[in-house]
């Protein structure tokens, strides 16, 4: 059933992909907070963009990620966007969690009272100085838990990228089964690494959530 | 030179939807002056103070201060609704102190004070310091500069929040029910810096204000409002032994009796 020596032979294999989808992860989970505060933040400054903008959020939240993944990357070069498997799947992980951040930022932006804003008026405070230094400040403490499950949320899809034969942890245990006819150790192996970063995430979030609060005391 | 009123309300009109909470408001205040609104709720007082500040727009009519239109501006001798720039620049002369403090909560007092002086005036971080302090000391503040606004008292969140108002050299100070929210033993401490800042500084203050006895000690005149009207305004003297109309007769003798 289970071949101690074997598993440890394709570790190292394996241990590769892990730095592929924890690069994934990383870099897809960057994105989405980036560019999911500047639609949140676009949203509240530009009225002009709300609609589009939440017709493009709907948009993204109501397909599936593998779907944008394909379309990324198969579709992509027929309008002239020609990108490399991992390249087409970091982009389109990161924008699709960056439209469930941008709503967890909303709601943080809401949060905030009406009279932040009205003293930042009655301090002649500039619109964008009030987002930067008054508003921000109060809005993503608040959001940290719920950007966290997002980032484990995010780490936990990265296997679908093997879809597109992207090298990270799924792709390397399936190429594996599929020379070897084993598939115990690589995919119970696989299964562990989320398994243990996930947990150790959350944890990492934790800190931060306790962290910010510190310093950020109402 | 013509010397211009301080602020000018000309013909101003407020609607929200089919209400009427301001009906062609004249109202001019002279430099210097200390004016007390007072009123029942929802005679538009508050809105008086939130126009001047922009916090609200206006349906009709022109607000001025010291001569120059607020919302508007004057394009080929006509007013023309105001760009940004100008608004901020009329908008500069005025400061506002709110019911509820509004405070910014993640910066000490000290920060609060400093953040409009750096950001809007251009001020480097040690003057605008030395500015704040010595603020934060005229409100009685300055042991507690480096501390949080959620771990100060409602009066002494207030009075932090007069000295922020007062950082950027308002030549007219707007105060919206200052008192309202602070539990009554906190209310004298407040009141006595807003005195202060009357004896020392040649500061037009507009107040909206349901204490009577300030107002009357304070106020160099006093406005009646009711449904979106001045009803009856003067002397505060005067206006609190003898007041001529019904209305503000009423409302007196209902607050006497509340005490």
């Amino acid at each position: 059933m289970w071949d101690w020596a074997f598993a440890l032979e394709i570790l190292p294999t394996l241990a590769k992909a892990a730095v592929v989808t924890v690069q994934v992860t990383v870099l897809g989970f960057l994105i989405a907070l980036v560019v999911g505060l500047m639609l949140a933040a676009c949203r509240v400054m530009l009225p002009g963009t709300r609609f589009p903008i939440s017709l493009l959020v709907e948009l993204i939240r109501s397909t599936p990620l593998l779907i944008q993944i394909f379309f990324l990357y198969f579709v992509g070069p027929s309008f002239g966007l020609t990108l490399d498997a991992l390249t087409a799947g970091i982009l389109a992980v990161g924008l699709h969690y960056a439209a469930y951040c941008s709503e967890v930022y909303r709601a943080g932006f809401e949060s905030v009272p009406r009279g932040q804003w009205e003293a930042s008026v009655a301090l002649n405070l500039g619109r964008w100085t009030t987002l930067r230094d008054i508003i921000i400040p109060q809005a993503i403490p608040p959001v940290v838990p719920a950007l966290g499950n997002y980032l484990v949320a995010l780490f936990k899809e990265t296997p679908l990228l093997s879809a597109i034969a992207v090298m990270e942890l799924m792709q390397s245990a399936k190429i594996i089964g599929s020379q070897t006819f084993r598939y115990n150790e690589p995919i119970t192996l696989v299964g562990l690494f989320f398994l243990v970063m996930s947990l150790a995430s959350a944890w990492a979030i934790r800190r931060v959530e306790t962290g910010i609060n510190r310093r950020y005391k109402r | 030179m013509i010397e211009f009123p301080m602020v000018s309300f000309e013909n101003v009109t407020k609607r929200y939807g089919a209400l009427t909470v301001l009906d062609n408001l004249n109202l001019t205040i002279a430099r210097g002056e200390k004016v007390a609104i007072i009123g029942p709720s929802g005679s538009g007082k508050t809105t008086v103070l939130r126009m001047l500040m922009t916090l609200e727009t206006i349906d009709g009519g022109v607000i001025r201060v010291e001569g120059e239109p607020l919302t508007h501006m004057e394009r080929n001798g006509q007013l023309v609704p105001a760009d940004q720039a100008h608004t901020r620049k009329v908008r500069a002369k005025i400061g506002m102190v709110f019911q509820s403090f509004n405070l910014f909560p993640h910066m000490t007092a000290l920060q609060n004070c400093m953040e409009a002086p750096v950001k809007v005036l251009g001020l480097s971080r040690d003057e605008a310091e030395a500015r704040s302090t010595e603020l934060l000391e005229m409100v009685g503040m300055s042991n507690r500069r480096d501390y949080y606004p959620s771990q100060l008292s409602g009066g002494q969140q207030q009075r932090v929040a007069i000295a922020r108002a007062l950082a950027m050299r308002p030549k007219v100070m707007l105060f919206d029910e200052v008192t309202s929210a602070l539990d009554p033993e906190l209310v004298g401490e407040v009141l006595q810096v807003i005195r202060k800042l009357g004896a020392e500084h040649d500061l037009t203050m507009l107040m909206v204000t349901h204490q009577m006895g300030f107002a009357k000690e304070f106020a160099d005149r006093v406005c009646f409002f009711h449904s979106g009207q001045i009803c009856e305004e003067g002397e505060p003297t005067a206006f609190f032994q003898n007041p001529q109309n019904e209305r503000s007769r009423q409302f007196l003798r209902a607050v006497l009796e509340a005490g």
